[in-house]
């Protein structure tokens, strides 16, 4: 049954092309069940093989379908390599993604590009497929891409606004520059080590490279940029919030539960080359705590609701960086698939609300709608308790254990501890802001319409729901791979540290109901002083940092491009021809048409020729 | 009779030929040109009369015989072509002749 | 015999359908079809052999014996991937003239044909003077059909392509006369042929001139920095079908002169002059992506874009390693069929709408779903999204060369950043936003007909086979590529001995 492997990426792709070619024609019932249907099957194969592996006990299982390319030594193939970390990764984008695609089948059910919205969402499903069942680094490289351009087609997939497709092709030739960042890696990995196959890389990297060897860093920190790209964290984290242009759906699937993972996935993927060069693997820690942190800041002051969802998840994507930083790789793993349970909720919970509210976005102008949507208030509230690690929801085992491993390195951990506590306290004030601002006080949209959550966008919903709350109770399969203990690995940490990072979140819950909603505290006298404002909108453009992109990078672009439109190099030829035919006029006026003259040159040339002729 | 050294003899050839060409260069009038052309051939004929008179041989008596009908059709085609420019043109100044400019 | 065969029913063909057009207009395009099509099924005979040999076929008959002039044609697998290549662009290109081509149809047609047999020759050309006499050949008809058939500036735009490859040709005819000469004082004899020259030992100074003649007419034919300025007013102007057979076959005439020619017979001129072709190779990539960006028009940006993806083929030809040269094999094949596709589809809008500013475009897709879904593919594989055929020539490219050089790598592999920008940017201006028709007259846009649909669906299958199964294709050109390398490697270390 293991051999089946190769039908996970296979049925979304049919699903792809079947709905491609039939171009809309087909009736939405159809499309929705081709499309999510596709995602279903993936699903239960891959519960099947996963039941099976292990069953079976074995470390991995490798299962070649037909050699890609074979160029001198270079020759990788289109195999899939299962091991533990593949089947947690494919278990939660089959899972999730069907939960994801059965909730679209209602949500878009409006929409009049349906079909074209379910066969990208199947491509983006079967690239991410490839990506993480890769044995070897160029198929990785393929999902990679191929995840890249199915979440450009669904962030523009409205293109009738423009705004749309810029936000689009933000994120693509964002993505990208991280992407060269990594395609130079590989370069540089098969010139050194002849492989791109990911075990034999791994293997040869650890007998040819001393531990902080300069190859190693190099190789690390290219691969460590893809992944920075493709996860949206500092320094390429500004296309993510730009991304929310897209379907609610896209924005759940793609950039919580998905794509933005797959950058930890490659460096918990490839941990043996970080752990060959610890300076990367520590910068690898800083980034993530630092991103935590900006990111924490500004979803604090943002007020559409999407956007506050997709700080949060760059800012919890810090946490899983730091984790694996700090060595925690099962620890990042696990947050990364209770993080895709809560965000995937809370995203499509978001969608809901949205809906209803006939496309409204900003929270300042919903308020109180807890009884007007129920549902999407039950998934907002347990989402939010799972984001903000209140204590037992599985939210709360993954974030402590990346604080706990990152608390027991020695050196900078400390720090990183209390960077990683000052973010819990962001997130607890973030997102109960929302819930609080949404759900409670006065009602302020006009439309009191019923909720929007037939039955393929509430059943999701309640799974997921479940799944936020007891997913913690998981185990996953991760020892052989990481060579380190089960996830709940004992901890030798004091009590009161332990108090402190089950306290904080709490107070940032307590913090955010003081402001919004006992008014006990009141913002507008925070926001009063000028350094209050200025710094509000400081955080609220995502620390300038697109400012910053624009001048350093697009602008200066654009005036190339512009300038130099007509391209110099002509200029040059234009020049020789403009020679040309001066020299041509300068000859022409020897032809004179006067027969005196043509005499006198015959004579003159005689002469010359003949006095040449004496004298040589 | 004393022979004329040769060189005497080409001399004047040459300095009558430089006459010739300078004439067919300077000169407005086409008919004036012709008649310089013609100082030009009769030069070189009497180049030719005086090489053969020192060297002994005929030849040189039997060019000058072909040089003078040369010289003769030439300046009856010549003066032909000359008659037709004056009906054209009204003229006989070299200086109109120059359609080819250019 | 199968060589002479294969150009010899494209040169009569071509005068069979100059003919037919006084039968009936419609013919000449009748027949071209069924001539390149027999071609076609001529050249898979070609296949069937063992391709681990390095010649498949090999043919040589005296010509003028006086001059070691002979008439030498032969093919291995690259040359049989070249040909196949141009078959199958001459049939695109004939189905994209079906339409648009109605004035002097047979003279079209047979500009067409005899473009292609020229191409043909210089493939299978393995005696240089039999070369040069080919690639003059492919270049005047292709001068009539910008000049007589093109757009709006087409006398300026043909003339110019006229001058720079004829004048770039002429030094590479004193190359060769220098190379032969050199072939005489070394051995006594001249001669003309390929397998002979190449035991010529040059050196020094001599080497690098005659060396830098060919360079320069198979780098203007290429198109690379700084010779390319000839591209985009020729692409622009041609009509489509010329923009066809210019991009898809054409220019790789001139990366087979580097790989064949170039290289091999100056293995020491060429290793020295290697950083600065490969430099050459990145700014191509580099620049000629910033100015396509800048354009409005969208077939010159196109054109751009295509001497920024030959930038790649010669940085490879250049790193002169079985990766690389493989690279530069796939991207020659996958971007014969990418950019052939996207001439088609700029000049299929042009034909519909008169215009090819991109200024007036807008919001297409909500009007020609078809067009727009078949563009956005082929932009996705100009800017080399794996999966497809570009992908898999660029990666190599890059891997091969990063063994050569790696900062001068590192900069192309930017390449890869603009050509999303300049991609995207296409599909954004033309096909996305509001649609929007007050500058042009938008009654005759309609979707693709099913004839279109067909030749793009087979190109978007030949991308797609070329990016997943790539193996087919570089099996054929390794035995070739290998003896290539073998045999740079041995003149070159018999050079040293010496």
């Amino acid at each position: 049954m293991l051999d089946l492997i190769w039908l996970l990426p296979t049925f979304p792709l049919l699903g792809f092309l079947s709905l491609v070619l039939t171009g809309g024609s087909l009736p939405k019932k159809i499309v929705a069940v081709i499309g999510a249907g596709s995602i279903g099957l993936s699903f239960l194969v891959a519960a099947i093989i996963a039941a099976q592996f292990l069953a079976n006990g074995e470390a991995h299982f490798i299962k070649e379908v037909w050699v890609w390319m074979s160029v001198g030594s270079f020759s990788p193939g289109f195999t899939f390599y299962l091991d533990g970390l593949s089947l947690v990764m494919m278990l939660v984008i089959t899972g999730i993604g069907f939960l994801i695609h059965l909730y679209s089948a209602g949500f878009m059910l409006d929409d009049p590009s349906y079909s074209r919205f379910f066969s990208y969402m199947n491509l983006f499903v079967a690239s991410m497929l490839m990506l993480v069942l890769a044995d070897n680094l160029v198929l990785l490289y393929l999902g990679w891409e191929g995840v890249g351009l199915c979440s450009y087609l669904l962030i523009g997939f409205w293109y009738e606004n423009p705004a749309n497709g810029y936000a689009a092709r933000k994120a693509f030739v964002t993505t990208r520059v991280g992407d060269t960042s990594m395609a130079i890696g590989l370069f540089l990995l098969f010139a050194q080590l002849g492989t791109l196959n990911i075990q034999d890389m791994l293997h040869a990297a650890e007998a040819q490279w001393a531990i902080g060897s300069g190859l190693a860093v190099a190789a690390s920190l290219l691969l460590l940029g893809g992944a920075v790209g493709k996860s949206a964290q500092l320094p390429l984290q500004t296309w993510l919030p730009d991304a929310m242009a897209g379907p609610t759906p896209i924005s759940a699937l793609i950039h919580a539960a998905t794509m933005v993972t797959a950058g930890v996935y490659l460096i918990a993927r490839t941990h043996v080359l970080f752990e060959l060069a610890p300076n990367v693997q520590l910068l690898v820690a800083w980034i993530g705590l630092v991103t935590l942190l900006m990111a924490g800041f500004t979803a604090m002051t943002q007020h559409d609701i999407k956007r506050i969802l997709a700080y949060s998840t760059v800012s919890q994507i810090g946490y899983m960086f730091l984790g694996l930083g700090v060595g925690a790789y099962s620890a990042s793993i696990f947050h990364l698939m209770t993080h895709a349970f809560f965000k995937a909720l809370l995203f499509l919970a978001a969608g809901t609300v949205i809906l209803s509210l006939h496309h409204e976005h900003d929270i300042f102008r919903m308020g109180g709608k807890r009884k007007q949507l129920p549902v999407a208030f039950a998934s907002f509230l347990i989402g939010s308790l799972a984001l903000a690690a209140f204590p037992g929801t599985s939210g709360f085992f993954s974030k402590d254990e990346i604080l706990l491993a990152a608390l027991e390195m020695e050196g900078p951990g400390l720090i990183l501890w209390i960077g990683g506590v000052i973010g819990a306290f962001f997130t607890g004030i973030y997102s109960f802001r929302l819930v609080f601002v949404v759900f409670f006080g006065e009602s302020k949209a006009h439309h009191e319409d019923k909720e929007v959550a037939g039955f393929s966008m509430a059943g999701p919903l309640i799974l997921l729901m479940i799944l936020s709350v007891f997913g913690g109770l998981i185990t996953i399969p991760v020892q052989e791979v990481f060579n380190h203990g089960d996830v709940h690995e004992e901890h030798h940490v004091s009590a009161f540290m332990h108090g402190i990072m089950i306290a904080v979140p709490l107070l940032g819950i307590g913090v955010s109901y003081l402001f919004y909603m006992s008014r006990a505290l009141s913002i507008e006298n925070l926001m009063a002083s000028s350094m209050a404002k200025s710094l509000h909108k400081f955080w609220f453009s995502g620390w300038g940092m697109d400012r910053l992109y624009q001048i350093l990078f697009v602008n200066p672009f654009l005036f190339l491009a512009r300038v130099n439109r007509a391209d110099l190099v002509d200029r040059f030829y234009e020049l020789l021809v403009q020679l040309t035919r001066i020299a041509h006029k300068m000859v022409a006026q020897t032809q004179t048409g006067q027969l005196r003259w043509y005499a006198l040159s015959i004579a003159a040339g005689l002469i010359v020729i003949v006095s040449l002729g004496v004298l040589l | 009779m004393q022979s004329i050294p040769i060189e005497h003899g080409l001399i004047l050839a040459g300095i009558l030929f430089s006459l010739g060409l300078i004439g067919v260069l300077t000169r407005r009038n086409v008919v004036f040109v012709l008649m310089s052309l013609e100082i030009m051939l009769n030069a070189s004929g009497l180049a030719f009369i005086v090489a053969a008179s020192r060297w002994g041989h005929a030849e040189g008596q039997i060019m000058f015989l072909m040089i003078l009908t040369l010289a003769a059709a030439e300046v009856a085609v010549g003066l032909g072509l000359i008659i037709q420019m004056y009906r054209r043109f009204n003229t006989v100044d070299i200086n109109v002749l120059s359609k080819m400019k250019g | 015999m199968i060589l002479v065969i294969l150009i010899a029913v494209l040169f009569v063909g071509g005068l069979l359908a100059w003919a037919s057009e006084r039968i009936n207009p419609e013919y000449p395009r009748i027949i071209s079809l069924l001539i390149v099509l027999l071609d076609i099924v001529l050249m898979f005979s070609l296949l069937g052999g063992d391709s681990s040999a390095t010649w498949l076929v090999d043919l040589q008959a005296d010509w003028l014996p006086r001059f070691g002039i002979s008439f030498h044609l032969a093919a291995d697998g690259l040359t049989v991937l070249l040909l196949l290549l141009t078959g199958f662009l001459g049939v695109i290109a004939i189905g994209s003239a079906w339409g648009e081509i109605t004035e002097r149809t047979g003279f079209f047609y047979f500009n067409l044909l005899w473009t292609l047999a020229g191409v043909l020759g210089v493939f299978t050309a393995l005696d240089l003077f039999l070369f040069f006499f080919f690639w003059e050949v492919m270049l005047i008809p292709m001068y009539f059909i910008i000049a007589i058939w093109g757009h709006e500036n087409k006398n300026y735009a043909a003339m110019k392509f006229f001058i720079f490859t004829q004048v770039t040709g002429m030094l590479m005819l004193v190359s060769i006369l220098m190379l032969a000469y050199s072939h005489y004082g070394q051995f006594g004899v001249f001669s003309f042929d390929y397998f002979d020259l190449l035991k010529v030992n040059t050196s020094g100074p001599l080497e690098m001139v005659i060396m830098l003649g060919f360079f320069i007419a198979f780098t203007t034919k290429l198109p690379s920095f700084p010779f390319h300025s000839w591209l985009p007013d020729a692409h622009s102007q041609a009509p489509t079908a010329g923009s066809v057979i210019l991009a898809g076959v054409l220019l790789k005439t001139g990366a087979y002169g580097l790989i064949r020619f170039a290289v091999p017979l100056f293995p020491e001129a060429s290793m020295q002059f290697a950083p600065i072709a490969m430099t050459l190779g990145a700014i191509s990539i580099l620049y000629c992506a910033k100015v396509a960006f800048a354009q409005t028009d969208i077939k010159r940006l196109i054109a751009y874009t295509s001497v920024s993806h030959m930038g790649f083929v010669l940085l490879g030809i250049y790193a002169w390693n079985e990766e690389a040269l493989q690279g530069a094999v796939m991207t020659m094949l996958a971007h014969g069929l990418s950019a052939a596709a996207l001439f088609m589809l700029a000049g299929g809008l042009q034909h519909r709408i008169h215009t090819r500013d991109m200024s007036d475009m807008s919001g297409f897709w909500a009007k020609v779903p078809k067009m727009s879904a078949v563009a956005l593919f082929f932009s996705v594989a100009a800017l080399g999204m794996p999966g497809l055929g570009n992908f898999i020539g660029e990666f190599l490219v890059l891997l091969g060369a990063f063994k050569a050089n790696i900062t001068i790598t590192v900069i192309s592999s930017f390449g890869l950043i603009f050509a999303s920008v300049y991609s995207l940017w296409v599909i954004q201006k033309v096909f996305h936003g509001e649609y929007r028709n007050i500058d042009f007259d938008d009654s005759h846009l309609y979707d693709l007909n099913r004839r279109e649909l067909i030749y793009f669906g087979l190109m978007m299958v030949g991308l797609i086979w070329m990016g997943m199964y790539p193996q087919s294709f570089l099996d054929l050109s390794q035995g070739a590529l290998e003896g290539i390398l073998a045999s740079s490697q041995i003149v070159a270390t018999a050079a040293v001995t010496k």
